[in-house]
């Protein structure tokens, strides 16, 4: 599969029967939810993650590629561990470290909301395919140009993708052995002449369009279709179980 | 490989600041697309689909910054080198906004900080650098180079600052360690930076030696050759 695919994972189960512009808003809803829920609510972490767990074992995906998917939150979490030493506070000692307690609080909550959110995330990537993305975008009113771009960039970006890659293996063939910064001159220069590449195939694209009577619109390839009632309570399901939770924590907490 | 991603997830920066930083940048990403249709009129979609789909390549190719770290371009000086401020973050845009729905990668709730840093602020600071230095150094590929590079540097510096500023307005109380995380990731992103501008100054100069015109920070005039090139 190329990487420019995305992370769809073909299937056929409820959550992927469900239209894309249902699970764009849910997503939404969703992240909103974890964002609003106080820190100091634990439990309600552990709620949405089993509430997410549930929708991967609906959407026939396996944890462990969502575990390996998660690792694209790293750099944050060097923020989260840094927070214990840097917020001001009480302290409190962690065997031989001595940290600040509010500090912990703030760490936990990076960490537990942004996990929360790149699994959410995860949930839609995994069960919409990228054309279903842009039809669910379009439905939700997203501006059109916006979108053709988006539709023209994923087209093609397979073929520079692929254009990259054939240069760099053209490079190995020749006996280029690219090791640490010395590569860096090549990279470069291939990158330049596939810009070059790139741009000049779009004028073609344009020339080849307006040959065929483009005049500035684009009929879209994928005709979304509308979702009834049913589909918008099931979608919302999710994320009105999660402001509920988060409701409660807040009142409660 | 490991894929570093700098995007903002959830609730790093606080509702209120996420939602005016949205507002900002719908409106910065509007006024890009009026800009670039009035130059390019109906070539904008295919043209700008092509030059996004050439940012995604160039983020797909990984070199290695450490043992075992390997980093990405985040290619906002470049598109604004090659195709100028406004079509350039228009195109970062759309790459931001597909990483967000079909990568996992950043929160929809934190679009808006991050087409505002990476997109917004990294092409227009890339490109007013280029143009700044482009009048003091001289039109050579050596200037132009240099021009470039400090461009690149000065963009990946300024979207992090993009971020601290969101931080500071919106994230967590810190108190006095505030200056030390600031200067810990302002620093990194030097570091990030040159990197970003050494691949950045080759790629745009390897264009300008092939087709000038296609380099917009240039402004359709080619570069002058120096005594040993044109002999």
């Amino acid at each position: 599969m190329s990487p420019v695919d995305g992370l769809y994972r073909p299937g056929d189960s409820p959550v992927h029967r469900l239209r894309p512009q249902v699970k764009i808003v849910a997503l939404v809803a969703f992240t909103c939810a974890i964002a609003a829920t106080p820190r100091e609510a634990v439990w309600a972490f552990g709620a949405y993650a089993l509430l997410i767990a549930g929708l991967f074992a609906l959407a026939r995906v396996p944890l462990g590629w969502v575990l390996s998917r998660s690792l694209v939150e790293s750099p944050f979490l060097v923020l989260a561990l840094a927070f214990p030493f840097m917020v001001e506070g009480p302290a409190v000692h962690l065997g031989f470290l001595t940290v600040s307690e509010p500090g912990l609080w703030a760490g936990w909550n990076l960490l537990a909301k942004a996990t929360l959110g790149v699994w959410a995330a995860l949930v839609l990537a995994a069960t919409t395919p990228i054309a279903g993305v842009l039809a669910g975008l379009s439905r939700l009113r997203c501006p059109e140009i916006l979108l053709q771009i988006t539709a023209f960039a994923i087209r093609y970006a397979h073929l520079t993708v692929a254009e990259v890659t054939q240069m760099r293996l053209a490079r190995l063939a020749r006996c280029d052995d690219p090791r640490f910064l010395w590569q860096a001159g090549a990279l470069a220069r291939s990158l330049g002449v596939v810009f070059i590449r790139s741009f000049e195939r779009g004028e073609r694209v344009w020339q080849a369009m307006a040959a065929r009577g483009y005049t500035g619109r684009l009929p879209l390839d994928v005709g979304p279709a509308p979702a009834g009632a049913l589909q918008w309570s099931a979608a919302l399901a999710a994320p009105a179980l999660a402001a509920g939770i988060a409701a409660w924590a807040a009142v409660f907490a | 490989m490991s894929d570093l991603a700098l995007h903002i997830p959830v609730d790093v920066v606080n509702g209120p600041t996420s939602l005016a930083f949205a507002l900002l940048a719908a409106i910065a990403v509007g006024a890009c697309v009026v800009v670039s249709r009035r130059h390019l009129d109906e070539r904008l979609v295919p043209l700008a689909g092509l030059a996004t789909a050439f940012i995604f390549a160039a983020q797909m190719l990984n070199f290695p910054v450490a043992a075992g770290v390997s980093g990405h371009l985040l290619g906002g000086a470049l598109a604004a080198a090659l195709l100028g401020p406004w079509l350039g973050a228009l195109c970062v845009t759309v790459v931001i906004v597909i990483q967000a729905l079909l990568f996992a990668d950043g929160a929809v709730t934190a679009l808006g900080l991050n087409v505002m840093n990476m997109a917004v602020i990294a092409a227009f600071t890339g490109y007013g650098v280029i143009v700044l230095a482009l009048k003091v150094l001289p039109r050579t590929r050596f200037g132009l180079g240099v021009a470039v590079f400090a461009a690149a540097v000065v963009s990946v510096v300024a979207a992090s600052a993009g971020f601290v500023l969101q931080f500071w307005l919106g994230g967590e109380e810190v108190g006095q360690s505030f200056g030390a995380m600031a200067a810990a990731i302002l620093g990194t992103h030097v570091l990030i930076g040159i990197g970003e501008g050494v691949i950045t100054a080759g790629a745009v100069t390897a264009v300008a030696v092939a087709r000038p015109d296609l380099v917009h920070a240039l402004r359709g005039t080619p570069l002058a050759r120096t005594a040993k090139e044109s002999v």
